[in-house]
């Protein structure tokens, strides 16, 4: 039963087309990273799956739910900067994750302790509860990034979805995050989704890898045809394939 | 060295800061010494011992005719109209630039008109503020927000146009409304540019004033100034000059301190 569905999707703007014929289905809990070149439309999909634009044709929908307009706190997101709010020091970014939905944006009284108590929960997890108090723009690149993974995963989004969030930083930052990520998705078992230009870095996490590459290709006009999913990896197992066991194997078993 | 890469010392600095004061100072001491000496009545360049003798007395005794510190009484009713005219400024930047900045529907609308309305010269509508609104306080006060106010909200939209997107989208991902976004994330931010902006205009916001004190009021900083200009009373005008630079200086200062002690993360930014 798939959980994300993408439904013959094409995306253009103005008369360049940029996604076609995209279709994907993603079960409930599933880490897809999405690879490609350059400006091969994987962060136009993700833009769409997040709402953020509507696609020219075709249409996204989680859990049956009707295509979103705009965004929503059905699905949370983590972009390589900016994402965390550098007037809110560390503790109050995860607490708005639970309070930008109340109307005037503030949680009150008990309420507002309660949401505080789970915010330190998050920082433990995200090993940042020493700088609860400091601003982000104090932290690290990566510690901003954890940051941003925990204010998204404050507002209980159904996916998860990263957009080379771990671009900015250093190698070594990098393979923590990875720890962290994977740690991470073993608690809570979320939907992911993740553009990453590194592609051990896609198999490494997910469980499966999709790759956007123009299949149609005019030597003379490279902007005349989109991008559309050319390869779909299975990347558990370090992206060896048949390693589980997919049938029955008639065999009598004893356990 | 480069020229570039080589940076004054403490004692160095502070007498690099202090030389053009002392400088200018010296200029007009040699140029007053030179016109008294040629003519010891001369009111044009009157010796810095005569402003400072003039200045003890305007801000210490009373106006023979209306037993009033006539100084600080100006001081008071051009601080007031100063601080409205800002003030509304501010708050008229802080609400129009933030729906500029953020609702397409609000910036088609007001963005073209603002931008012509800040083209408009404020001193050539002056004569239109003292008809409709008449020569009391509210057309000073007005002629400062015409003065100001289309700049900072310019200004203000300009900056929230600049909120990263991603930003906003995250607020968009947990739930926020327009409403929240706007005074949770866009405008906390923008309280800083706008103070930083107010600050600029304060230059602009001083001339607005002493202009529209000059041609018509019954006191304040400006009217006395250009009421003394009849007598050549340029001792008196000087130390109203200086007493009006000094508060503009107070002023700056204040919010700067006022910014970086509101909005720390500002200043942890930078």
């Amino acid at each position: 039963m798939s959980f994300v569905t993408a439904h013959n999707i094409f995306q253009s703007y103005g008369q360049r087309p940029i996604l076609e014929r995209v279709n994907l289905d993603v079960a409930e809990g599933e880490f897809v990273s999405i690879v490609g070149a350059s400006g091969c439309g994987k962060s136009t999909f993700l833009r769409l799956l997040l709402a953020q634009e509507q696609p020219s044709r075709g249409e996204i929908r989680i859990d049956g739910a009707p295509p979103a307009r705009e965004p929503g706190p059905d699905r949370g997101v983590v972009f390589q900067r900016y994402s965390v709010f550098p007037h809110l020091t560390v503790r109050e970014n995860v607490v708005v994750g639970e309070t930008f939905r109340a109307g005037t944006g503030r949680f009150f009284g008990a309420a507002v302790k309660a949401a505080r108590a789970r915010a330190e929960a998050t920082l433990a997890r995200c090993g940042l509860d020493h700088v609860a108090d400091q601003y982000p723009a104090t932290l690290s690149g990566g510690m901003q990034q954890r940051l941003a993974i925990g204010q998204a995963l404050a507002a209980k989004p159904r996916i998860l979805l990263l957009d080379e969030p771990f671009g900015a930083l250093d190698p070594g930052t990098r393979l923590s995050m990875h720890a962290f990520l994977t740690d991470l998705r073993t608690q809570i078992g979320m939907t992911i989704f993740m553009v990453t230009h590194d592609l051990e870095e896609g198999f490494k996490l997910a469980d499966r890898v999709v790759v956007f590459d123009k299949t149609r290709w005019d030597p003379t006009d490279p902007n005349a045809y989109g991008a559309t999913i050319t390869y779909d990896f299975d990347a558990r197992n370090g992206g060896i394939p048949f390693q589980t066991l997919k049938e029955d194997p008639h065999v009598l078993q004893t356990s | 060295m480069r020229l570039i890469n080589r940076t004054p010392g403490i004692a160095l600095r502070a007498a690099l800061i202090a030389l053009p004061f002392v400088l200018a100072f010296g200029a007009y001491t040699i140029a007053s010494d030179i016109r008294l000496a040629a003519n010891p009545s001369d009111r044009l360049l009157p010796a810095p011992s005569t402003i400072l003798a003039t200045a003890e007395r305007l801000f210490t005794q009373a106006d023979r005719r209306s037993e009033r510190i006539l100084l600080w009484h100006d001081t008071a009713a051009s601080l007031i109209r100063l601080g409205l005219g800002v003030s509304i400024s501010a708050a008229m930047a802080a609400v129009l630039g933030v729906m500029i900045g953020l609702l397409p529907h609000v910036r088609a609308a007001l963005a073209g008109f603002v931008a012509v309305l800040s083209m408009i010269p404020p001193l050539a509508v002056l004569p239109i503020l003292f008809i409709t609104f008449g020569l009391g306080e509210l057309s000073k006060v007005v002629l400062i927000i015409v003065g100001i106010a289309p700049f900072l909200i310019r200004d203000v939209s300009q900056r929230v146009l600049d909120v990263p997107r991603e930003m906003i989208v995250k607020a968009e991902t947990l739930g926020a409304s327009s409403l929240v976004i706007a005074l949770r994330v866009v405008l906390p931010q923008m309280l800083p540019r706008l103070i930083q902006s107010v600050r600029l205009s304060l230059g602009p916001a001083w001339l607005f004033l002493i202009a529209a004190e000059a041609i018509a009021s019954e006191q304040g900083l400006g009217y006395r100034i250009f009421l003394v200009r009849r007598f050549l009373a340029m001792d008196v005008i000087l130390t109203y000059v200086i007493w009006i630079t000094c508060l503009a200086f107070l002023m700056d200062l204040a919010l700067r301190k006022l910014s970086a002690r509101l909005f720390p993360w500002a200043e942890a930014r930078a």
